[in-house]
């Protein structure tokens, strides 16, 4: 089996974004970027599945900057096979991230796509289900389990009341969630493998997708600082204190 | 190279997946090894299995064949996750001691070693100085004597880091007469063979920081040491130490540089939370300015040294720029790690702030493997041509 696994770069988890000063978005400037996390996840299951024997081939793709080939070759060093670098300076929304992903998918023919379920950056969680209405795919968002069995890949979903497990025909949309797997950390060896490892470079225009915003950002601002609470000493001054805020 | 411009996308992969490999290893992980004066086991396989220790030899002995620049990354990345010298020291003789063995050594004695230094599954330590000759290492009284088979060699050793857990000692000794040598320095020859405790008693030093990883003094007595285990030609170990010691200088600047680095992260953030008279202390500049200082000259050291580390790897000499970063680099560190436990006030002095630890950690680097006066020394000789003076 072949596996496709999207890969995108954003900031960093550990850092502390800061808006710009005009409101446009979020300074990006200086500050590390990595694999959005749950992309690792995705990638590190694909990595799993080919060591059980179950996959043959780990495709991963990654649209953005130039830079974004870092991010793909950290997959590679995670023990992805290839990579396919679709070039851009835009920022590119969702449904055209679905719609380049549905071209590359007709040339590459996966049996398995695995997204993370959102970026960590917009939090869109949209990509994976977009691409499987494209596609008209089947799908299994949110895995906590993924297991290849005859042919079907049984996925088990976190869902509000507590698990739900679909099996699914191939070829199939999985996106995962945090707590499929604990993603690995790349070793100096499979790092100095990656380099040797080939990333093809494209661009949205190859396949033919026009990536132009269909969204305006009107205004990107802090949450507000939070302030700090009151300590009391019982029910009936908390009472007192809340009437006098006029809470109650 | 990383001294001047952007860090290389590989540069960056190291960089990072170090900094991930030492997160599973936090503060109470160091502070406990720091009490307990148990070696970090767990540490060490971690490393040994995401093939760090191989990072600067050749890939045929199982290494990733990158250089003094790269191997500075990953042990700048150690220390200043704050794993400190407790984490540095314990990997650190792997990554570049076995470096005579491999420049120096015959084809057989590599293929035999390295890659076992390399995996992690040989461990080894590096027996040179001594308790009477100290820096002046042309006076070692070691002696290794011919026999039919090899060599006996009997003496003493100091300073000898994990020799508790070593299978292997890097060993000099003299093997002719100080005398009957043309110049003082000849006549030591360097062995690579197995510690045999049987003949070598080695007996843990209380020291200041870093307990987690001995040193030892070494009592050798009858060591019988087979010929195929003489490195390079007899007569020439002196010549083959002295190789090593600017990657090692290098390396030790880096340490102390990402250790202080640590300890300023420490610093500040405590300075922004802790309050006292309504505003936080890092308010005040009494507190920013040292903070800010300590930084500028981590940053200048730290720029210097992987100046050296790229002059390494082009092979160019870098004895200049790799001793002077050993100055300023350790001086830097054990700086900010003062000034760390001085802007944590009491807090500063007690161990769970972890400050006083890394500053007793930077210590060490400040005096070994050689002294600021013996730097000094060679700035002053060398480099600006005064008279030697001593």
């Amino acid at each position: 089996m072949k596996v496709l696994v999207p890969v995108k770069r954003v900031i960093d988890y550990n850092v502390k974004v800061r808006v710009k000063s005009d409101q446009s978005g979020v300074d990006l400037a200086n500050v590390k970027m990595s694999m959005n996390p749950f992309d690792e996840i995705s990638v590190e299951e694909a990595v799993r599945l080919k060591e059980k024997g179950a996959v043959e081939e780990i495709v991963v793709v990654s649209i953005g900057p130039q830079q974004a080939q870092e991010t793909l070759r950290t997959a590679l060093a995670m023990g992805a096979d290839r990579g396919i670098l679709i070039k851009t300076d835009d920022n590119v929304e969702p449904l055209a991230v679905a719609k380049i992903l549905e071209k590359v998918i007709g040339e590459e023919s996966p049996e398995l796509v695995i997204l993370g379920k959102q970026a960590i950056d917009d939090d869109s969680n949209q990509t994976g289900q977009m691409l499987a209405a494209l596609l008209d795919w089947p799908q299994g968002t949110f895995a906590s389990e993924v297991i290849l069995e005859d042919g079907k890949i049984n996925v088990t979903r976190e869902i509000d009341g507590g698990l739900q497990t679909l099996s699914l025909q191939t070829p199939a949309i999985v996106t995962t969630d945090l707590r499929l797997n604990e993603p690995r950390y790349a070793s100096l060896p499979n790092i100095m493998k990656a380099k040797k490892k080939p990333i093809d470079e494209k661009s949205p225009g190859d396949y033919g997708v026009d990536t132009a915003a269909r969204l305006s950002v009107v205004k990107v601002t802090e949450p507000p600082v939070r302030e700090a609470g009151e300590k009391v000493e019982d029910v009936s001054e908390l009472v007192t204190k809340l009437k006098a805020k006029g809470a109650i | 190279m990383h001294s001047i411009g952007e860090m290389t996308e590989d540069q960056l992969a190291i960089k990072d997946a170090v900094e991930k490999t030492c997160s599973q290893f936090g503060e109470d992980y160091w502070a406990k090894t720091d009490e307990t004066g148990d070696w970090p086991e767990e540490f060490c396989n971690a490393m040994a299995e995401g093939g760090w220790l191989g990072v600067a030899f050749p890939e045929e002995y199982g290494g990733a064949g990158l250089g003094l620049t790269e191997a500075a990354l990953v042990m700048q990345a150690v220390t200043r996750s704050g794993a400190g010298y407790s984490g540095a020291s314990a990997i650190h003789l792997n990554i570049f001691g076995p470096k005579p063995l491999e420049k120096f050594g015959n084809a057989e004695q590599k293929q035999e070693n390295l890659p076992k230094i390399i995996s992690g599954q040989e461990k080894m330590c590096f027996a040179v100085t001594e308790p009477n000759s100290g820096l002046d290492t042309s006076s070692l009284e070691t002696k290794a004597e011919r026999t039919n088979s090899g060599y006996t060699i009997n003496g003493r050793k100091i300073w000898t880091t994990g020799a508790q857990r070593a299978d292997k000692i890097l060993i000099i000794a003299r093997t002719t007469p100080k005398e009957e040598c043309s110049k003082p320095y000849l006549g030591l020859s360097l062995f690579y063979t197995d510690l045999d405790r049987g003949k070598i008693d080695a007996k843990p030093i209380p020291k200041m920081g870093r307990k987690a990883v001995e040193c030892n003094m070494l009592y050798i007595d009858g060591l019988e040491v087979p010929k195929e285990h003489l490195i390079g030609e007899e007569g020439a170990g002196f010549k083959y130490l002295l190789q090593g010691l600017n990657p090692e200088r290098v390396l030790f600047a880096v340490e102390s540089i990402g250790l202080g680095f640590a300890a300023l992260e420490r610093a500040t953030t405590y300075a922004k939370e802790r309050v006292v008279f309504g505003r936080p202390i890092g308010q005040n500049q009494g507190i920013q300015h040292p903070l800010a200082q300590r930084w500028a000259e981590l940053k200048a050291a730290e720029l210097l040294a992987y100046k050296a580390a790229g002059l390494y790897d082009q092979g160019v000499d870098c004895g200049a720029e790799a001793n002077a970063a050993k100055l300023l680099g350790t001086e830097a560190g054990f700086k900010a790690c003062e000034t760390a436990v001085l802007s944590h006030g009491g807090m500063g002095y007690a161990k769970e702030y972890h400050v006083e630890r890394y500053m007793r950690e930077a210590m060490l680097a400040r005096i070994a493997p050689v002294s600021r006066e013996m730097i000094l020394n060679f700035i002053a000789e060398r480099v600006l041509g005064l008279p030697k003076s001593y």
